[in-house]
Protein backbone atom coordinates (compact mmCIF):
# COMPACT_ATOMS: atom_id res chain seq x y z
CA UNK A 1 0.00 0.00 0.00
CA UNK A 2 1.36 3.29 -0.50
CA UNK A 3 0.79 5.83 2.71
CA UNK A 4 -0.05 9.36 2.36
CA UNK A 5 2.07 10.95 4.55
CA UNK A 6 0.48 14.13 6.75
CA UNK A 7 2.00 17.48 6.90
CA UNK A 8 1.09 18.56 10.87
CA UNK A 9 2.53 19.68 13.61
CA UNK A 10 2.70 17.96 17.62
CA UNK A 11 3.28 21.56 19.12
CA UNK A 12 1.71 25.00 18.92
CA UNK A 13 -1.41 24.83 16.56
CA UNK A 14 -1.46 20.90 16.62
CA UNK A 15 -2.52 20.28 13.36
CA UNK A 16 -2.02 16.63 13.76
CA UNK A 17 -5.18 14.22 12.40
CA UNK A 18 -5.77 10.73 12.41
CA UNK A 19 -7.59 9.56 9.24
CA UNK A 20 -9.95 7.22 9.14
CA UNK A 21 -7.76 4.48 8.19
CA UNK A 22 -5.28 5.48 11.04
CA UNK A 23 -8.05 5.81 13.61
CA UNK A 24 -9.27 2.00 12.92
CA UNK A 25 -5.62 0.43 13.32
CA UNK A 26 -4.96 2.58 16.27
CA UNK A 27 -4.41 0.03 19.12
CA UNK A 28 -7.11 0.65 21.90
CA UNK A 29 -5.01 -0.97 24.49
CA UNK A 30 -7.74 -2.66 27.03
CA UNK A 31 -8.67 -6.18 26.21
CA UNK A 32 -11.35 -6.25 28.70
CA UNK A 33 -13.21 -3.29 30.43
CA UNK A 34 -11.47 -3.00 33.59
CA UNK A 35 -7.02 -2.05 33.44
CA UNK A 36 -4.28 -3.58 35.98
CA UNK A 37 -0.92 -4.06 35.25
CA UNK A 38 0.65 -6.96 34.28
CA UNK A 39 3.15 -8.76 32.10
CA UNK A 40 1.20 -8.47 28.99
CA UNK A 41 4.15 -9.79 26.35
CA UNK A 42 3.35 -11.70 23.30
CA UNK A 43 5.61 -12.62 20.50
CA UNK A 44 5.84 -10.10 17.72
CA UNK A 45 5.10 -11.66 14.56
CA UNK A 46 3.48 -9.85 13.17
CA UNK A 47 -0.13 -9.33 12.76
CA UNK A 48 -3.53 -8.84 10.88
CA UNK A 49 -2.97 -7.43 7.52
CA UNK A 50 -2.81 -3.19 7.73
CA UNK A 51 -2.09 -3.71 11.84
CA UNK A 52 0.56 -1.47 13.54
CA UNK A 53 1.62 -5.00 14.69
CA UNK A 54 2.06 -6.36 10.67
CA UNK A 55 5.33 -5.39 10.37
CA UNK A 56 8.21 -4.66 12.65
CA UNK A 57 8.58 -1.33 12.32
CA UNK A 58 5.20 0.51 11.86
CA UNK A 59 5.18 3.25 9.49
CA UNK A 60 2.20 5.11 9.44
CA UNK A 61 0.74 8.59 7.56
CA UNK A 62 2.65 10.76 10.56
CA UNK A 63 5.98 9.53 9.32
CA UNK A 64 7.46 12.85 8.22
CA UNK A 65 6.19 14.93 10.81
CA UNK A 66 6.96 13.14 13.52
CA UNK A 67 10.73 13.33 12.48
CA UNK A 68 10.70 16.51 11.58
CA UNK A 69 9.09 17.06 15.33
CA UNK A 70 12.28 15.15 16.45
CA UNK A 71 14.34 16.91 15.12
CA UNK A 72 13.62 19.92 16.47
CA UNK A 73 13.19 18.54 20.02
CA UNK A 74 17.22 17.40 19.51
CA UNK A 75 18.08 20.81 18.66
CA UNK A 76 16.48 22.44 21.36
CA UNK A 77 18.52 19.62 23.77
CA UNK A 78 20.71 17.96 22.31
CA UNK A 79 20.58 15.63 25.79
CA UNK A 80 17.87 13.67 24.19
CA UNK A 81 20.16 11.14 22.16
CA UNK A 82 22.84 9.90 24.33
CA UNK A 83 25.02 6.85 23.56
CA UNK A 84 27.56 5.88 26.61
CA UNK A 85 30.97 4.76 24.79
CA UNK A 86 30.77 0.68 25.38
CA UNK A 87 27.07 1.07 23.31
CA UNK A 88 28.11 2.21 19.61
CA UNK A 89 28.36 -1.43 18.55
CA UNK A 90 24.89 -1.21 19.52
CA UNK A 91 23.76 1.24 17.88
CA UNK A 92 25.26 -0.37 14.62
CA UNK A 93 23.55 -3.42 15.51
CA UNK A 94 20.15 -1.22 15.63
CA UNK A 95 20.79 0.60 12.53
CA UNK A 96 21.32 -2.74 10.77
CA UNK A 97 17.81 -3.76 12.06
CA UNK A 98 16.02 -0.98 11.54
CA UNK A 99 17.19 -0.56 7.56
CA UNK A 100 17.06 -4.70 7.08
CA UNK A 101 13.63 -4.71 8.62
CA UNK A 102 12.18 -1.49 6.88
CA UNK A 103 13.60 -2.63 3.37
CA UNK A 104 12.02 -5.37 3.71
CA UNK A 105 8.62 -4.46 4.78
CA UNK A 106 8.17 -1.35 2.59
CA UNK A 107 10.05 -1.91 -0.27
CA UNK A 108 8.74 0.69 -1.93
CA UNK A 109 9.78 3.42 0.53
CA UNK A 110 13.02 2.21 1.95
CA UNK A 111 15.96 0.63 -0.25
CA UNK A 112 19.35 -1.18 1.66
CA UNK A 113 21.73 -2.12 -0.56
CA UNK A 114 24.96 -3.69 1.07
CA UNK A 115 28.53 -4.38 -1.02
CA UNK A 116 30.38 -6.42 1.85
CA UNK A 117 30.25 -3.05 4.41
CA UNK A 118 29.58 -0.70 1.95
CA UNK A 119 26.28 -0.03 2.39
CA UNK A 120 23.70 2.73 0.27
CA UNK A 121 20.11 3.56 2.47
CA UNK A 122 17.85 5.22 0.52
CA UNK A 123 14.69 6.54 2.38
CA UNK A 124 12.41 8.31 0.22
CA UNK A 125 9.62 9.55 2.57
CA UNK A 126 12.90 11.82 3.74
CA UNK A 127 14.65 12.35 0.82
CA UNK A 128 17.67 10.64 1.93
CA UNK A 129 20.29 8.60 0.01
CA UNK A 130 23.62 7.78 1.72
CA UNK A 131 26.15 5.64 0.91
CA UNK A 132 28.74 4.89 4.13
CA UNK A 133 30.47 1.80 5.32
CA UNK A 134 29.06 -0.01 7.85
CA UNK A 135 30.84 0.00 11.42
CA UNK A 136 32.86 2.91 10.59
CA UNK A 137 31.15 6.02 12.44
CA UNK A 138 33.21 8.63 10.54
CA UNK A 139 31.05 7.70 7.22
CA UNK A 140 27.90 8.97 8.86
CA UNK A 141 27.00 12.79 9.76
CA UNK A 142 25.65 11.04 13.49
CA UNK A 143 26.69 8.03 15.35
CA UNK A 144 24.65 5.00 14.35
CA UNK A 145 21.78 4.70 16.77
CA UNK A 146 21.31 8.59 16.35
CA UNK A 147 21.27 8.28 12.31
CA UNK A 148 19.03 5.54 12.46
CA UNK A 149 16.70 6.92 15.16
CA UNK A 150 16.13 10.14 13.60
CA UNK A 151 14.76 7.99 10.83
CA UNK A 152 12.32 5.99 12.74
CA UNK A 153 8.84 6.66 14.65
CA UNK A 154 9.11 6.24 18.23
CA UNK A 155 11.59 6.16 21.06
CA UNK A 156 14.38 3.91 21.63
CA UNK A 157 16.20 2.67 24.44
CA UNK A 158 19.36 0.49 24.24
CA UNK A 159 19.86 -2.00 26.89
CA UNK A 160 22.73 -3.53 27.72
CA UNK A 161 22.32 -6.78 29.36
CA UNK A 162 25.30 -7.52 32.25
CA UNK A 163 24.81 -8.84 35.99
CA UNK A 164 21.48 -10.37 35.28
CA UNK A 165 20.20 -7.10 35.11
CA UNK A 166 19.26 -4.79 32.24
CA UNK A 167 21.33 -1.12 32.40
CA UNK A 168 19.54 1.77 30.16
CA UNK A 169 22.99 2.79 28.45
CA UNK A 170 21.73 4.61 25.56
CA UNK A 171 18.67 6.21 23.88
CA UNK A 172 16.57 9.19 21.61
CA UNK A 173 13.89 9.88 23.91
CA UNK A 174 11.93 12.68 22.19
CA UNK A 175 8.29 11.89 22.53
CA UNK A 176 7.99 10.34 26.12
CA UNK A 177 5.62 10.05 28.70
CA UNK A 178 6.87 12.20 31.11
CA UNK A 179 10.69 10.25 31.55
CA UNK A 180 14.45 11.90 31.49
CA UNK A 181 16.83 9.76 29.51
CA UNK A 182 19.62 12.25 30.61
CA UNK A 183 18.45 11.37 34.54
CA UNK A 184 17.49 7.28 34.38
CA UNK A 185 20.59 6.96 32.01
CA UNK A 186 23.26 4.52 33.38
CA UNK A 187 20.39 3.28 35.53
CA UNK A 188 19.53 -0.76 35.88
CA UNK A 189 15.70 -1.92 35.46
CA UNK A 190 14.50 -1.64 38.69
CA UNK A 191 15.74 2.10 38.71
CA UNK A 192 14.48 3.58 36.41
CA UNK A 193 11.47 1.65 37.43
CA UNK A 194 11.39 2.92 40.50
CA UNK A 195 8.99 5.56 40.51
CA UNK A 196 5.71 3.01 38.98
CA UNK A 197 3.83 2.89 41.56
CA UNK A 198 1.91 -0.58 42.42
CA UNK A 199 3.69 -2.93 39.86
CA UNK A 200 7.19 -3.52 42.10
CA UNK A 201 4.47 -4.96 45.14
CA UNK A 202 3.03 -7.05 42.41
CA UNK A 203 6.65 -8.69 41.31
CA UNK A 204 5.73 -7.23 37.66
CA UNK A 205 8.91 -5.92 37.04
CA UNK A 206 10.83 -8.77 38.38
CA UNK A 207 9.31 -11.05 35.97
CA UNK A 208 9.50 -8.89 33.21
CA UNK A 209 13.02 -8.54 33.73
CA UNK A 210 13.51 -12.59 33.91
CA UNK A 211 11.24 -12.65 30.31
CA UNK A 212 13.38 -9.75 28.67
CA UNK A 213 17.05 -11.08 29.26
CA UNK A 214 15.58 -14.29 27.79
CA UNK A 215 14.85 -12.59 24.44
CA UNK A 216 16.90 -14.57 21.87
CA UNK A 217 17.55 -13.06 18.60
CA UNK A 218 15.12 -13.33 16.00
CA UNK A 219 12.27 -13.74 18.47
CA UNK A 220 11.21 -10.10 19.73
CA UNK A 221 8.43 -9.60 21.58
CA UNK A 222 5.61 -6.69 22.22
CA UNK A 223 3.21 -5.03 24.89
CA UNK A 224 1.03 -2.26 25.47
CA UNK A 225 1.02 0.37 27.87
CA UNK A 226 -0.88 3.82 27.36
CA UNK A 227 -1.94 7.16 29.51
CA UNK A 228 -3.44 10.05 29.01
CA UNK A 229 -2.20 13.54 27.19
CA UNK A 230 -3.96 16.84 26.66
CA UNK A 231 -2.85 18.09 23.12
CA UNK A 232 -1.31 15.92 20.63
CA UNK A 233 1.52 16.61 22.17
CA UNK A 234 4.31 14.03 21.74
CA UNK A 235 7.33 15.88 24.01
CA UNK A 236 6.02 14.93 27.19
CA UNK A 237 8.97 15.27 28.69
CA UNK A 238 9.84 16.70 32.42
CA UNK A 239 12.63 18.64 30.66
CA UNK A 240 9.45 20.41 29.34
CA UNK A 241 7.07 20.13 31.54
CA UNK A 242 6.86 23.50 33.16
CA UNK A 243 6.00 24.67 29.86
CA UNK A 244 3.56 21.73 28.91
CA UNK A 245 2.08 21.01 32.24
CA UNK A 246 -0.53 24.23 31.99
CA UNK A 247 -2.49 22.64 29.28
CA UNK A 248 -3.90 19.92 31.18
CA UNK A 249 -5.82 23.08 32.67
CA UNK A 250 -7.13 23.61 29.47
CA UNK A 251 -9.66 21.16 28.95
CA UNK A 252 -13.48 22.04 29.15
CA UNK A 253 -16.41 19.81 28.40
CA UNK A 254 -16.26 21.59 24.99
CA UNK A 255 -13.03 21.17 23.59
CA UNK A 256 -12.36 17.11 25.55
CA UNK A 257 -13.36 15.41 23.01
CA UNK A 258 -10.80 17.33 20.67
CA UNK A 259 -8.39 17.62 23.32
CA UNK A 260 -7.39 14.77 25.22
CA UNK A 261 -5.70 12.12 23.81
CA UNK A 262 -5.01 8.80 24.92
CA UNK A 263 -1.62 8.05 24.53
CA UNK A 264 -0.70 4.33 23.34
CA UNK A 265 2.50 2.97 23.72
CA UNK A 266 3.52 -0.12 21.30
CA UNK A 267 6.89 -1.34 23.29
CA UNK A 268 8.82 -4.29 21.75
CA UNK A 269 11.86 -5.85 22.46
CA UNK A 270 14.49 -7.31 19.87
CA UNK A 271 17.82 -9.04 21.14
CA UNK A 272 21.09 -7.49 18.82
CA UNK A 273 23.44 -9.86 17.61
CA UNK A 274 26.90 -8.30 18.07
CA UNK A 275 26.69 -6.51 21.39
CA UNK A 276 23.77 -8.90 23.01
CA UNK A 277 21.88 -5.19 23.80
CA UNK A 278 18.27 -5.51 23.94
CA UNK A 279 16.75 -2.55 22.19
CA UNK A 280 13.36 -1.81 23.73
CA UNK A 281 11.69 0.80 21.07
CA UNK A 282 8.33 2.47 22.69
CA UNK A 283 6.59 3.99 19.90
CA UNK A 284 3.71 6.51 20.96
CA UNK A 285 0.34 6.55 19.19
CA UNK A 286 -1.85 9.24 19.91
CA UNK A 287 -5.74 9.19 19.31
CA UNK A 288 -8.94 12.20 20.26
CA UNK A 289 -11.21 11.09 22.72
CA UNK A 290 -13.33 12.23 19.76
CA UNK A 291 -12.09 9.80 17.19
CA UNK A 292 -12.02 6.92 19.72
CA UNK A 293 -15.51 7.47 20.16
CA UNK A 294 -16.45 6.50 17.05
CA UNK A 295 -15.80 3.11 18.00
CA UNK A 296 -18.65 1.59 19.55
CA UNK A 297 -17.01 -0.41 21.74
CA UNK A 298 -14.29 1.34 22.59
CA UNK A 299 -16.60 4.22 23.56
CA UNK A 300 -18.32 1.34 26.11
CA UNK A 301 -14.56 0.39 27.12
CA UNK A 302 -12.93 3.58 28.25
CA UNK A 303 -15.72 4.86 30.16
CA UNK A 304 -15.34 1.89 31.94
CA UNK A 305 -11.88 1.53 32.53
CA UNK A 306 -11.30 5.13 33.36
CA UNK A 307 -14.36 5.15 36.11
CA UNK A 308 -12.42 1.85 37.72
CA UNK A 309 -8.98 2.99 37.59
CA UNK A 310 -7.37 2.50 41.28
CA UNK A 311 -6.39 6.38 42.40
CA UNK A 312 -2.72 5.26 42.21
CA UNK A 313 -2.71 4.89 38.65
CA UNK A 314 -4.74 7.51 37.47
CA UNK A 315 -2.43 9.65 40.24
CA UNK A 316 0.80 8.67 38.59
CA UNK A 317 -0.61 8.74 34.76
CA UNK A 318 -1.26 12.53 35.66
CA UNK A 319 -4.74 12.58 34.98
CA UNK A 320 -6.18 12.63 38.28
CA UNK A 321 -7.80 16.29 38.37
CA UNK A 322 -8.73 15.72 34.77
CA UNK A 323 -10.89 12.39 36.02
CA UNK A 324 -14.24 13.69 36.55
CA UNK A 325 -14.75 15.53 32.83
CA UNK A 326 -13.83 12.43 31.43
CA UNK A 327 -15.80 10.61 33.05
CA UNK A 328 -18.97 13.47 32.13
CA UNK A 329 -17.81 13.33 28.41
CA UNK A 330 -17.39 8.71 28.54
CA UNK A 331 -20.26 8.19 29.96
CA UNK A 332 -22.73 9.31 26.83
CA UNK A 333 -20.80 6.80 24.79
CA UNK A 334 -21.68 3.75 27.51
CA UNK A 335 -25.03 2.11 27.00
CA UNK A 336 -24.49 -0.82 29.35
CA UNK A 337 -24.14 -3.69 26.59
CA UNK A 338 -21.67 -5.74 26.74
CA UNK A 339 -18.24 -5.79 25.02
CA UNK A 340 -16.51 -8.45 22.91
CA UNK A 341 -13.08 -10.00 24.20
CA UNK A 342 -9.73 -8.32 22.65
CA UNK A 343 -8.60 -4.86 21.51
CA UNK A 344 -10.04 -4.86 17.82
CA UNK A 345 -12.96 -2.42 17.27
CA UNK A 346 -15.07 -5.24 16.02
CA UNK A 347 -16.96 -2.66 13.56
CA UNK A 348 -19.19 -5.49 11.93
CA UNK A 349 -19.81 -7.17 15.00
CA UNK A 350 -20.03 -4.70 17.76
CA UNK A 351 -23.68 -3.23 17.90
CA UNK A 352 -23.80 0.55 17.67
CA UNK A 353 -24.69 2.74 20.37
CA UNK A 354 -28.07 3.13 21.99
CA UNK A 355 -29.45 6.71 21.94
CA UNK B 1 21.40 13.86 66.62
CA UNK B 2 23.27 12.58 63.43
CA UNK B 3 22.16 9.17 62.94
CA UNK B 4 18.87 9.21 61.01
CA UNK B 5 16.77 6.36 59.67
CA UNK B 6 15.56 7.15 56.11
CA UNK B 7 11.88 6.20 55.78
CA UNK B 8 11.24 3.55 53.23
CA UNK B 9 11.22 4.23 49.76
CA UNK B 10 11.85 3.58 45.85
CA UNK B 11 14.41 1.40 44.17
CA UNK B 12 16.54 3.62 42.96
CA UNK B 13 17.00 5.15 46.51
CA UNK B 14 20.24 4.90 48.24
CA UNK B 15 20.66 2.48 51.21
CA UNK B 16 23.68 3.56 53.73
CA UNK B 17 25.16 1.00 56.30
CA UNK B 18 27.33 1.12 59.05
CA UNK B 19 31.09 1.09 58.76
CA UNK B 20 33.02 -1.37 59.62
CA UNK B 21 36.64 -1.79 59.91
CA UNK B 22 38.14 -4.28 57.04
CA UNK B 23 41.25 -5.80 56.19
CA UNK B 24 43.16 -3.84 53.43
CA UNK B 25 46.22 -3.32 52.18
CA UNK B 26 45.47 0.60 52.07
CA UNK B 27 42.06 2.66 53.41
CA UNK B 28 40.49 5.76 52.20
CA UNK B 29 38.20 7.48 54.12
CA UNK B 30 36.00 10.53 52.89
CA UNK B 31 33.46 12.09 55.18
CA UNK B 32 31.73 15.96 55.14
CA UNK B 33 30.82 17.36 58.55
CA UNK B 34 29.33 14.56 60.97
CA UNK B 35 30.74 12.05 59.08
CA UNK B 36 33.85 12.81 60.92
CA UNK B 37 32.04 10.78 63.79
CA UNK B 38 31.75 7.52 61.87
CA UNK B 39 35.42 7.60 61.38
CA UNK B 40 36.15 8.14 65.13
CA UNK B 41 34.22 5.01 65.52
CA UNK B 42 35.69 2.63 62.92
CA UNK B 43 39.03 3.61 63.22
CA UNK B 44 41.72 1.48 64.85
CA UNK B 45 45.46 1.96 64.82
CA UNK B 46 46.54 -0.66 62.39
CA UNK B 47 44.02 0.60 59.82
CA UNK B 48 45.50 4.39 60.51
CA UNK B 49 48.81 3.58 60.06
CA UNK B 50 47.51 2.51 56.35
CA UNK B 51 44.75 5.21 55.86
CA UNK B 52 44.30 8.59 53.71
CA UNK B 53 41.20 10.88 55.29
CA UNK B 54 39.57 13.20 53.06
CA UNK B 55 37.68 15.63 55.27
CA UNK B 56 35.42 18.68 54.67
CA UNK B 57 34.26 20.04 57.98
CA UNK B 58 31.31 22.46 56.76
CA UNK B 59 31.79 24.22 59.87
CA UNK B 60 32.32 20.89 62.40
CA UNK B 61 35.21 21.31 64.63
CA UNK B 62 36.28 17.25 64.15
CA UNK B 63 39.53 18.03 62.36
CA UNK B 64 41.42 18.07 65.66
CA UNK B 65 39.96 14.43 66.72
CA UNK B 66 40.49 13.03 63.45
CA UNK B 67 44.06 14.42 63.19
CA UNK B 68 44.85 12.89 66.69
CA UNK B 69 43.90 9.39 65.16
CA UNK B 70 47.57 9.86 63.40
CA UNK B 71 46.23 8.59 59.57
CA UNK B 72 48.82 8.20 57.40
CA UNK B 73 47.86 11.09 55.32
CA UNK B 74 45.33 13.63 56.20
CA UNK B 75 43.71 16.18 54.11
CA UNK B 76 40.58 18.98 55.08
CA UNK B 77 39.15 20.93 52.43
CA UNK B 78 36.87 23.59 52.12
CA UNK B 79 34.35 22.00 50.25
CA UNK B 80 33.69 19.12 48.08
CA UNK B 81 34.35 20.92 44.62
CA UNK B 82 37.71 21.96 45.70
CA UNK B 83 38.40 18.35 47.06
CA UNK B 84 37.72 16.73 43.99
CA UNK B 85 40.54 16.25 41.81
CA UNK B 86 42.89 15.15 45.00
CA UNK B 87 39.30 12.36 45.23
CA UNK B 88 39.66 11.51 41.75
CA UNK B 89 43.37 11.12 42.00
CA UNK B 90 43.29 8.94 45.13
CA UNK B 91 40.88 6.36 43.50
CA UNK B 92 42.95 6.59 40.14
CA UNK B 93 46.28 5.65 42.07
CA UNK B 94 44.21 3.28 43.95
CA UNK B 95 45.93 -0.36 44.22
CA UNK B 96 44.51 -3.82 44.63
CA UNK B 97 42.85 -4.07 48.14
CA UNK B 98 42.19 -0.21 48.63
CA UNK B 99 39.16 -0.37 51.11
CA UNK B 100 36.74 3.10 51.14
CA UNK B 101 35.10 4.46 53.45
CA UNK B 102 32.31 7.33 52.57
CA UNK B 103 30.53 9.07 55.23
CA UNK B 104 28.86 12.43 56.23
CA UNK B 105 25.90 13.92 53.82
CA UNK B 106 24.01 12.04 50.92
CA UNK B 107 25.92 14.66 48.73
CA UNK B 108 29.44 13.31 49.86
CA UNK B 109 28.45 9.99 49.39
CA UNK B 110 27.27 9.85 45.87
CA UNK B 111 29.91 11.96 44.44
CA UNK B 112 32.73 10.69 45.84
CA UNK B 113 31.08 6.65 44.71
CA UNK B 114 30.42 8.13 41.37
CA UNK B 115 34.53 9.35 41.40
CA UNK B 116 35.26 5.33 42.72
CA UNK B 117 32.86 3.92 40.51
CA UNK B 118 34.10 5.79 37.59
CA UNK B 119 37.67 5.35 38.59
CA UNK B 120 36.80 1.10 38.74
CA UNK B 121 36.82 0.61 42.57
CA UNK B 122 34.94 -2.63 42.80
CA UNK B 123 31.79 -1.99 44.78
CA UNK B 124 32.07 -4.70 47.09
CA UNK B 125 35.57 -2.40 48.19
CA UNK B 126 33.06 0.38 49.19
CA UNK B 127 30.85 1.24 51.89
CA UNK B 128 28.75 4.11 52.89
CA UNK B 129 27.30 5.71 56.38
CA UNK B 130 24.94 8.02 56.08
CA UNK B 131 25.84 11.22 58.98
CA UNK B 132 24.57 14.98 60.36
CA UNK B 133 22.11 16.71 57.57
CA UNK B 134 19.54 15.23 55.65
CA UNK B 135 19.94 17.75 52.89
CA UNK B 136 19.97 16.24 49.34
CA UNK B 137 22.10 17.41 46.41
CA UNK B 138 19.15 17.68 43.73
CA UNK B 139 19.34 17.90 40.04
CA UNK B 140 16.73 20.28 38.70
CA UNK B 141 15.23 18.57 35.28
CA UNK B 142 14.17 21.51 33.19
CA UNK B 143 17.51 23.27 33.53
CA UNK B 144 19.87 20.57 34.89
CA UNK B 145 21.70 22.50 37.45
CA UNK B 146 22.22 20.90 40.70
CA UNK B 147 21.41 22.87 43.88
CA UNK B 148 23.53 21.38 47.10
CA UNK B 149 22.58 21.14 50.42
CA UNK B 150 18.42 21.10 50.18
CA UNK B 151 16.69 20.48 53.25
CA UNK B 152 12.85 21.77 51.93
CA UNK B 153 10.78 20.58 50.21
CA UNK B 154 9.78 22.31 47.44
CA UNK B 155 12.83 24.40 46.99
CA UNK B 156 13.74 27.13 44.64
CA UNK B 157 16.26 26.15 41.77
CA UNK B 158 19.32 27.96 42.62
CA UNK B 159 19.84 28.44 38.69
CA UNK B 160 16.85 28.91 36.92
CA UNK B 161 14.43 29.91 39.76
CA UNK B 162 11.72 27.41 39.54
CA UNK B 163 9.78 26.38 42.21
CA UNK B 164 10.84 22.51 42.64
CA UNK B 165 9.47 19.32 44.37
CA UNK B 166 11.47 16.85 46.21
CA UNK B 167 11.67 13.14 44.16
CA UNK B 168 13.04 10.17 45.62
CA UNK B 169 14.44 9.39 42.45
CA UNK B 170 18.18 9.30 42.40
CA UNK B 171 20.32 9.22 39.84
CA UNK B 172 24.05 7.68 40.87
CA UNK B 173 25.54 9.15 37.70
CA UNK B 174 24.54 12.17 38.58
CA UNK B 175 24.53 11.57 42.38
CA UNK B 176 21.47 13.46 42.76
CA UNK B 177 17.63 13.95 43.48
CA UNK B 178 15.30 14.74 40.89
CA UNK B 179 13.75 17.74 41.26
CA UNK B 180 10.73 18.88 38.92
CA UNK B 181 8.52 21.84 39.10
CA UNK B 182 5.86 22.10 41.85
CA UNK B 183 3.27 24.82 40.45
CA UNK B 184 3.48 24.30 36.49
CA UNK B 185 -0.15 23.05 36.66
CA UNK B 186 -0.88 26.26 38.85
CA UNK B 187 1.45 29.08 38.40
CA UNK B 188 2.25 30.84 41.64
CA UNK B 189 0.78 28.13 44.05
CA UNK B 190 3.17 27.09 46.04
CA UNK B 191 2.90 25.25 48.91
CA UNK B 192 4.70 26.48 52.31
CA UNK B 193 8.10 24.83 52.18
CA UNK B 194 8.68 22.10 54.65
CA UNK B 195 11.74 19.87 55.90
CA UNK B 196 12.06 17.05 53.48
CA UNK B 197 11.20 14.14 55.97
CA UNK B 198 8.89 16.28 57.93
Amino acid sequence: MTIQFNDETFRDDYSFRNSDWAIKRFPFPFHEDSYMYSVNMEQHRGGPEGSIYENRFDVDEHYVSEMRDRAMVLADDPLRCQSMPHMTLAGWDLLELIMVSKSEDYPDLFELHRDGNNWRWVNKPLGIDDSFVFLDETTLPYGPMEYITRQAQGDFCVLDQRDDNLWMDAGMVTTQADWSLDFDIGMNFFEWHAPVPLAHEKGIFVRALKFLLNIQQGAPARRLNWTMTVNPLLDTSPENYHKWGIQKTTLSPENIGSKQHLRVELQTFFRLPRSNALVFPIRCYLCSFQDLMTVPKWGRRLHRVIRDLPEELATYKGFIDNRPMMLDYLSSFDDGQATSDGIWPDLESEPPLKA
Amino acid sequence: MTKFTFPESIRSRPVYGTLEARKGAAHLLIADAHGAEAILDVATPEMMAKAHIIYIPKGEAFEGKLRALKPAQFYAGPSYEAAESRIQKAFEDAKMGLQVYLTGTEGLMGQAQHAAMQAGIPHTAIQTEHRGSVARRMQCVHCKGITEDVETDPFVCAHCGLNLFVRDHYSRRLAAYQGVCIDAEDPGNVPEAKGIYE
